[in-house]
């Protein structure tokens, strides 16, 4: 770390670099902008998130619907997440936030926020429902027969017996999928719609100063620590209960 | 007081067989999982409060016997019948006939998500409908019944084997199922476990409980079988009172497998 900081601010160009990016004047004048600005951020995501938790529960309980009846049901889930995991969040952002309103469709919403938050739900369903998915697998097959031996219904022994088990023990990866979609809220910049990022940018282009950019970081890191402490406490309390169970 | 007193299954049963006596009745039953034969040609009849145990050795067909008569298990041929209604048939109500039948499995099975009284009153609410007050009610009743009184509200990692074992009856019970499977009930618990559990069966067998039991405990099964059946291959290949199977079976294999035991010092 030391070595670090030492070869970084001996380098040559690190005068220029510290006037680049480091001007307290130009932090402290382009804040209040940028953070009324990432308030759009923090909709962005909230919005998002709020539509993408239950979304991809559903998806990943039809992936897990038994036998050849529901194929078809299982093939359309598996290539709705493979085709959203596969491309770059920035595409799918891009060509939905440029390309639905370019359809000229009278009743198609025309905004870039809308646009912005079906393409980040999109994206994040497909990630997230795989995190379900394995939650659903982890869940010994015996808790649902001993569920169905008691005469519960299919239906009732998912809601009751396996989801809640299932969730419970996903919530660490969900909250680090949270994270991840709190920071590729950036991206929805490229719609120039004025979120921290974008905002950052105009100031760099007024000012010629890099600054803006460190203030955008910073508030896309004080928003995220918290959460990924957060997550942390619940692994080490997981550990600690499973620990306990094992005692017992 | 009569234990048979407080138990509410007994009247149960007679009030919904059609009374002639039968609580279960496979007939000629084939399971197979791919190419192996698990049972093959199983036929058994079992009386309203009547216990039988089935003994044999492991991969004899015993809990396979059983996950066929509560339907866990698709089956190739054969019919079952559970008071007087055959539940084999293809358009079934699977849900309602889990209902009636309780089993209760080796791996005890408790949700771990949910406290002792949740468990038990889980089915009862959502299959059965009852409202959460009646169901606490009932429940309350046989957990102190079967001195778990202090543990309702405990989660099944705090809990001991036999504990947990407990539960899982009195999950069953709260069902008042006509019926009751237990399937090798007390081969994972610790030897010093296992005389409580085998104590909740006795009760149970008093109070006139229909039980088919799969189990390992010999000694058990002597005390408190009306009927014992050795499997062996798939199929029953004898059975009768436990007195004569345990003391003067007549056929090889049976012969063969109790000495094995008492070789081994369990019986």
């Amino acid at each position: 770390m030391t070595a670090v900081v030492v070869v970084v601010t001996r380098s040559p160009g690190w005068g220029a670099f510290k006037a680049y990016f480091l001007d307290w004047s130009i932090y402290r004048d382009s804040f209040p902008e940028i953070l009324h600005a990432f308030w759009l951020n923090v909709k962005l995501f909230c919005v998002a998130e709020a539509i993408i938790l239950p979304a991809a529960l559903f998806l990943a309980v039809l992936r897990s619907l038994p036998g050849p009846v529901f194929f078809p049901i299982r093939a359309l889930a598996i290539a709705y997440a493979d085709l959203f995991r596969g491309i770059p969040t920035i595409l799918v952002i891009s060509i939905l936030g440029f390309g639905m309103p370019a359809l000229g469709l009278s009743w198609l919403p025309q905004s870039e926020f809308f646009w912005a938050v079906v393409a980040l739900v999109l994206v994040y369903t497909a990630y997230v429902s795989e995190v379900y998915r394995s939650g659903i697998e982890s869940v010994h097959p015996s808790q649902e027969a001993a569920a169905r031996s008691l005469g519960l219904s299919r239906g009732q022994s998912l809601r009751f017996v396996v989801l809640p088990q299932a969730v419970r023990r996903v919530i660490p990866p969900l909250l680090n999928d949270f994270i991840g979609l709190q920071k590729d809220t950036a991206l929805v910049g490229t719609l120039g719609v004025v979120e921290a990022f974008k905002q950052a940018q105009i100031d760099q282009s007024a000012t010629f100063n890099g600054t803006p950019y460190l203030v955008a970081a910073t508030l896309f890191v004080l928003i995220t620590i918290p959460l990924a402490r957060f997550t942390d406490v619940l692994i080490a309390r997981d550990r600690r209960r499973q620990q306990a169970g094992r005692l017992a | 007081m009569n234990p048979g007193d407080r138990l509410k299954p007994v009247t149960a049963v007679t009030a919904v067989t059609g009374g002639d006596g039968v609580a279960l009745r496979v007939e000629g039953l084939h399971k197979a999982f791919g190419k192996l034969e698990v049972l093959r040609g199983i036929d058994l009849e079992v009386g309203e409060h009547e216990v039988v145990c089935l003994i044999g050795a492991s991969g004899s067909g015993k809990s396979t016997l059983l996950r066929c008569i509560n339907l866990i298990e698709p089956i190739q041929a054969g019919r079952i019948v559970v008071g007087g209604a055959e539940i084999t048939e293809p358009n079934v109500d699977v849900n309602a006939i889990r209902r009636r039948i309780g089993i209760v499995f080796q791996s005890y099975n408790l949700f771990p998500h949910m406290s002792v009284l949740e468990n038990v009153t889980l089915a009862p609410r959502k299959a059965l409908r009852q409202s959460r007050g009646e169901a606490s009610r009932h429940a309350d009743e046989l957990l102190q019944r079967f001195g778990l009184a202090d543990k309702r509200d405990e989660f099944p990692d705090r809990l001991s084997g036999g504990q947990q074992q407990r539960v899982a009856i009195v999950r069953a019970l709260a069902m008042d199922p006509e019926l009751l499977l237990l399937d090798e009930i007390t081969s994972a618990l610790d030897p010093e476990l296992v005389a409580e559990v085998l104590d909740v069966i006795r009760e149970l067998a008093a109070a006139g409980m229909t039980m088919v039991i799969a189990t390992h405990e010999m000694g058990f099964a002597r005390d408190i079988a009306s009927r014992v059946c050795f499997l062996d291959q798939g199929t029953i290949l004898e059975e009768g009172p436990p007195a004569r199977i345990f003391s003067a079976p007549l056929e090889p294999r049976t012969q063969q497998f109790l000495q094995r035991i008492v070789d081994a010092g369990r019986l």
